[in-house]
């Protein structure tokens, strides 16, 4: 009985090669869609989320404004160096302020010149940042009190501006700024938030405040917490201070924002999550255009496949036999397209994962769910209308158009 | 399952007072009008009338693929209304044969196919089914054209594939919807030898519904339908 069944199914399958194809393409598209979708932004997230933890969880960040990032309104009153000196000072629980003001320069040895984000920090920068200088040394308390004309350079900065020539002691020049390197960072790899962290040159904040942005502001502070001590209660303490200093009466909104590891991630997770919904939006319509093609090809074949079944009653087939024979045909063309699907899902993804340089997070629930759903339109579509079919009179079935 | 066995006392085939109407109201059809008939096992019988005159309803009906609107159809005795739809398609698949006006093939499946296609259905096993299916296919004079499919045979072919189709199974009662309609001359007089030998030789029954009378001579008994109804029935004079 059920190998007959089954003979019967895959030899309709094999007689009708193009609406087979065409279903086991609608399953395909569909299912492939969405796990690659799914796949590649759940890498991104994961890699997002790895980065923000590997940055660790007792940063704090302080700058002005309502929003983090660059285009503040110019109304608001920016940072000076001595509203960290404050923080550093009044603040219990703190390990270390960073005053951090950066853009992007471009930086000239000879004839090499590399475009590369120049920041003014101090030697707190490197223990906020969690970095160690490699060779060379940190910038000495006369360098940072007299704004000295010298830098410490990125591993990528290095390699593109002097290859493999000893760089210490050299100068580059940063625009009009020429200056020595005293410092190599060590290498910390490719890419936060795909950036690659050793394209940087690190100079003295009050150089960069004189020779490069010609004020006395800083962009931001970052705070690092002792090891042990309350994150939410130092980020409470600076933001106590900062409003006394900014001389805010009790009703004034904060113009400026601490933000402490969870928003960072919040924010940065944000893109990440519109990009998947983005992603998830692209594939649900696949999803639904792979369904549409598998409803289509069943309807176009309803009338052919009533006769079909009028037939196969008339000369005694049982009605179970026949929808038997429709359910076996239905679930192998789809369960043959989602495999297919998943295959061609998962080799893109760990191809795009690669290229994109998102980590590759296998989502077994997504195969699953992608999977069902996409079997359960071929079963729907390919089983009802048979169910009711099979349920007329034979001559019925046969007249049916 | 119900023993169809054969008992003296009942008739094979008893049609009491059978009506059938297509639609409703104003709408509606009345395609039978109160048959009554009766029809003994190894009988040849042609059944003959203008068109519209409800021979292939009564047929439709007779082979359990229809199902009257009013009236008793007894098979062996055995009211054929009251039994369920699984039984109704057992008696289908092990006692009767039908050649349908239209073919009614599969598409895109080979003349053999098509034939072996009721062996599949009474669990024969493949070797048995391909050799019976040739052996059907050479009766009706198709030997050659085993793998074409419906759309590449004549209409005539597409006749004789169904009619192999129909004997295949050796059933107790072949019905057979103008099963000459597109053939020649010639080859209308092979099938109707070939009907003859299976109703003289093997003892099945046969109910044939046909247009013309050279076609109807071969059948024992003639039956003419008008208007839904049964307008005479005699033995045919001229014996085969
Ligand atoms: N499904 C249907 N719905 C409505 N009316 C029908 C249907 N089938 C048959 N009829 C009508 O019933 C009557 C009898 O039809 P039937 O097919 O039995 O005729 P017939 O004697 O076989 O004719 P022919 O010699 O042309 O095949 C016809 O008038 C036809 O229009
Ligand atoms: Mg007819």
């Amino acid at each position: 009985m059920w190998w007959n069944t089954i003979l019967l199914a895959l030899r309709e399958i094999k007689r009708n090669v193009m609406r087979s194809v065409l279903t086991i393409l609608g399953i395909v598209i569909g299912v492939g869609a969405v796990i690659t979708m799914v796949t590649i932004g759940g890498g991104a997230t994961a890699q997002v989320k790895e980065q923000i933890s590997s940055m660790g969880s007792n940063l704090l960040m302080v700058t002005p404004g309502k929003r983090l990032g660059p285009g503040q309104s110019s109304n608001v009153a920016l940072f000076k160096l001595n509203d960290g000196e404050a923080i550093a000072r009044d603040v219990s629980s703190i390990a270390a302020v960073a005053p951090v003001s950066s853009q992007s320069l471009k930086a000239i040895f000879g004839n090499q010149n590399w475009s590369t984000q120049v920041t003014g920090s101090d030697n707190q920068y490197f223990k906020v940042t969690n970095r160690s200088i490699k060779s060379g040394r940190q910038f000495s308390d006369s360098e940072l009190r007299s704004g000295a004309a010298v830098c410490i350079v990125g591993e990528t900065v290095r390699k593109k501006l002097f290859g493999g020539q000893e760089s210490l002691g050299l100068n580059i020049r940063l625009e009009k700024l020429s200056c020595q390197v005293i410092g190599i960072l060590e290498a910390k790899g490719q890419s936060t938030m795909g950036m690659d962290q050793d394209d940087i040159v690190v100079i003295p904040i009050r150089t960069y405040q004189r020779r490069i942005s010609g004020n006395q502001d800083v962009a931001m502070f970052q705070v690092s917490v002792q090891q042990g001590a309350s994150t939410d209660k130092a980020q409470r303490d600076i933001q106590l201070l900062m409003r006394e200093r900014r001389h805010l009466s009790p009703s004034d909104d904060d113009n400026f924002n601490v933000m402490d590891m969870k928003e960072i991630a919040k924010m940065l997770t944000g893109t990440t999550q519109l990009l998947t919904a983005l992603l998830s939006a692209v594939a649900a319509v696949s999803l639904l255009v792979g369904g549409i093609g598998i409803m289509n090809i069943m309807l176009v074949s309803v009338t052919e496949r009533t006769r079909e079944i009028g037939i196969r009653l008339a000369i005694g087939a049982f009605e179970r036999e026949v929808l038997m024979q429709f359910l076996v045909e239905a679930v192998v063309l789809s369960s043959f397209g989602g495999l297919i699907g998943i295959v061609l899902a998962l080799s893109a993804s760990v191809w795009l994962a690669g290229v994109l340089r998102v980590p590759f997070v296998f989502n077994a629930g997504i195969v699953v769910i992608a999977f069902l759903f996409s079997a359960a339109v071929g079963v729907i579509f390919g089983y009802f209308p048979a169910l009711k079919a099979a349920r007329l009179d034979p001559i019925e079935a046969l007249r049916y158009e | 399952m119900i023993a169809f066995s054969q008992t003296e006392n009942h008739p094979f085939i008893e049609l009491k007072g059978v009506t059938k109407v297509y639609g409703t109201g104003q709408a509606a059809m009345h395609a039978l009008r109160g048959i009554d008939l009766r029809i003994d096992e190894g009988e040849f019988v042609a059944v003959m009338g203008p068109s519209g005159s409800g021979k292939s309803t009564c047929l439709n009906i007779l082979a359990c693929l229809d199902t009257p609107t009013t009236g008793i159809y007894k098979f062996k005795g055995i009211e054929v209304g009251k039994l369920t739809r699984s039984q109704r398609t057992r008696l289908r698949r092990f006692y009767l044969g039908f050649v349908f006006q239209g073919y009614n093939l599969l598409n895109r499946t080979s003349a053999l196919d098509n034939i072996e296609l009721p062996l599949i259905y009474r669990r024969i096993s493949a070797i048995e089914r391909r050799k019976r299916a040739i052996n059907a296919l050479e009766t009706v004079g198709l030997r050659g054209w085993e793998s074409h499919t419906p759309g590449e045979l004549s209409g005539g072919q597409q006749q004789r594939v169904a009619i192999a189709r129909a004997i295949v199974t050796e059933p107790a009662i072949l019905f057979a919807d103008e099963p000459t309609g597109n053939l020649d001359t010639a080859r209308s007089r092979e099938i109707m030898d070939l009907l003859s030998a299976l109703n003289q030789n093997q003892g099945i029954t046969i109910v044939m519904v046909t247009h013309e009378p050279d076609m109807a001579a071969y059948a024992k008994r003639t039956i003419h339908f008008l208007d839904g109804l049964v307008e005479s029935d005699e033995q045919n004079g001229r014996a085969i």
